[in-house]
């Protein structure tokens, strides 16, 4: 009888594919490996989180979120959160609004898409906002708006600099022309602070569109970007039919924005911190020489 | 040695002698030190002759050396942490001027120059340092910049002048050096110039409205290349040489007419033949500039510079002249 199965196995290929159980499914825990969308590499989750979520194979950059950011960027322990319980209202009474908000809540375990407060990096005292894209798709209304304009006050006041890490799709359509309106509340107070002589860094991740870029993402004075970052205005397909021609492949990648002049430099997640010190240490005066004029 | 001069032929064909014979009597049992030690002499004197006389079209020809020392050569030897940043926010990121922040002796400073390429390959991505608008309006950005964080500004000016082109004209070449002028005169920052190559044009003068002009040696600063004005003036371009003496044209010819404050002394023979060297002449003229720079007000710094480029320019008055 052993031999008779033997001997089918051996001359008859198997005519039917194999479906793993549910047993064997959860052998494997979920999210153990990760595949990089862009070269298709398979590898361990938590190689790929030591690497700053960049992938070891073609320096692929994962999204972040607000936390996974603090920790890669700030000095250990250095960072106080400001107004970490503002939450959300729903002033045009849209329909299931507050409901959405809630359970990106539940999701994210942050209170709304953007994250302020102040922190350190190599000892150097900043104040800064980190956008989140997995709450509401980093969409900003009132509360995005006002807490990145009370983080850029609180940069003010301590005369430190201001770093935003934005990631958005734009302004959140349940808030309306209130959100609207963010992007000028936000663009005065940067205005404010700059003419103070405050410093402004703006480091662009993917994505950065609609009404985030066209106000304080922009403002930066510096802006950089993260590679391979989608940075625009109005989406791809809007612009297509619009002007019914094909846009090219590299349309409003962080790299097509560098050689079109609207970016400082592209800045990797790997060094990012040792580029972010040497800027800021040379925003510090020093040396033998000193500047009388002022 | 790669890369000699026409001018320089005799000092490097008795080098070259002097290297033979020393070779020679290695190998063979003669004893000829008493002829080289002349012949070293003779080389000492030939040396001091030539490169002390050197003429104004020779100077053009060091100004061009492909192995001249460019402004990233100078900001790698010169400045600590410098950052490049790139782009005009507009249009595009010219890279025939490069341009970003660094520390000069732990002072914050902003460094802005044009920029060739070493190679064909690095030549063409940079336009072989001869900037569009984009180029210039990348530099006042950063100016402007400078001068909102209150760091002194150093100019780097190598360019045989701002591109001639289609493009350049449609995005307005002329406007993006003319705002570059009317602007720098009101920065509230120290600006120092430094000519470290060729100094063409409105293409050079559009990074050059400084407090404080320099000069190297061999660098030249001229309202259009020798090859162009022998072409306009004389309708022949291979006339070069002459326009080049008659044009005062070299660091010596802008000293005597009091437009650059003071000529950086070369390496003999050029920049070329030490870089290391060169920077270090150049961070002598800096420190003191700076310092003596640091010590004014912003007011008095916009008057300097008012002052300065305000008084440029010779004229006279006839006594006897017929009025309309």
């Amino acid at each position: 009888m052993l031999k008779d199965l033997f001997t089918k196995n051996t001359h008859k290929k198997k005519k039917y594919a194999t479906i793993p159980t549910e047993a064997a499914k959860s052998d494997v825990p979920e999210g153990i490996m990760t595949k990089c969308p862009s070269c298709k590499t398979i590898m361990y989750t938590k190689e790929l989180n030591k690497n700053l979520k960049v992938c070891l194979q073609c320096s692929y950059h994962f999204a972040m979120n607000a936390k996974e950011r603090i920790i890669s960027f700030l000095d250990e322990g250095s960072f106080e959160e400001i107004n970490e319980n503002m939450v959300s209202e729903n002033p045009l009474n849209f329909p299931d609004y507050l409901e959405k908000v809630e359970k990106d809540r539940q999701k994210t375990k942050i209170n709304e898409a953007v994250v302020t407060g102040c922190g350190s990096v190599n000892g150097n005292r900043i104040a800064l906002a980190i956008m989140d894209s997995t709450f509401r798709m980093g969409s900003m209304g009132s509360v995005v708006g006002e807490k990145i304009t009370r983080a850029i006050e609180r940069a003010d006041e301590l005369s430190i600099p201001f770093i935003i890490f934005t990631a958005s799709g734009g302004a959140r359509m349940q808030e309306g022309v209130l959100s609207l309106m963010q992007m000028a509340k936000t663009s005065v107070a940067l205005k404010r602070f700059s003419d103070n002589g405050g410093l402004i860094i703006s480091i662009m991740t993917h994505p950065t569109t609609g009404g985030v870029s066209a106000s304080f993402a922009s403002l930066g004075d510096y802006n950089f970007a993260e590679p391979g970052a989608l940075i625009g205005f109005a989406g791809r397909r809007v612009i297509e039919q619009s002007i019914r021609e094909e846009l090219p492949e590299d349309f409003q990648t962080a790299e097509f924005l560098l050689k079109h002049g609207q970016l400082d430099a592209i800045l990797s997640r790997l060094d990012l911190v040792e580029k972010i010190t040497n800027l800021l240490e040379i925003h510090q005066p020093g040396g033998d020489l000193d500047w009388q004029g002022n | 040695m790669a890369g000699e001069l026409e001018f320089e032929r005799p000092v490097v064909q008795l080098r070259n002698k002097i290297a033979e014979l020393k070779e020679f009597t290695k190998t063979a049992d003669v004893d000829l030190s008493s002829e080289i030690e002349k012949l070293e002499l003779r080389l000492e004197k030939l040396e001091k002759d030539i490169y002390d006389n050197i003429k104004p079209w020779d100077r053009v020809q060091i100004a061009r050396h492909p192995n001249r020392p460019t402004t990233l050569d100078y900001i790698a030897n010169l400045f600590e942490g410098f950052f490049e940043c790139h782009g005009d926010r507009n249009f595009g990121d010219d890279e025939a001027i490069v341009g970003g922040v660094a520390k000069f002796r732990g002072l914050p400073v902003t460094v802005i120059g044009h920029q060739r390429g070493k190679d064909t390959k690095e030549n063409i991505r940079r336009n072989f340092g001869m900037p569009h608008p984009e180029g210039y309006r990348k530099a006042l950005r950063l100016m402007k910049q400078a001068d909102k964080f209150k760091r002194p500004i150093i100019c780097f000016i190598d360019t045989k002048g701002a591109y001639p082109g289609k493009a350049a004209e449609e995005r307005g070449q002329s406007e993006a050096i003319a705002r570059n002028l009317f602007e720098m005169a009101g920065l509230k920052v120290p600006v120092i110039c430094i000519v470290i190559g060729e100094g063409g044009s409105g293409g050079a003068l559009a990074l050059g409205v400084g407090n404080r002009m320099y000069m190297l040696e061999n660098s030249t600063y001229s309202v259009i290349s020798p090859e162009g004005a022998a072409a306009i003036l004389w309708k022949d371009s291979a006339l070069a040489k002459q326009a080049a003496e008659s044009m005062k044209i070299t660091a010596p010819n802008l000293k005597d007419l009091g437009i650059i404050d003071d000529i950086i002394p070369e390496i003999k023979g050029g920049a070329h033949k030490d870089v290391n060297g060169q920077a270090e002449a150049i961070d002598t003229f800096l420190k003191k500039s700076l310092k003596e720079l640091l010590e004014l007000s912003e007011e008095e710094l916009v008057a300097d510079r008012y002052n300065k480029f305000r008084s440029i320019g010779e004229y006279s008055f006839l006594k006897d002249y017929i009025s309309i």
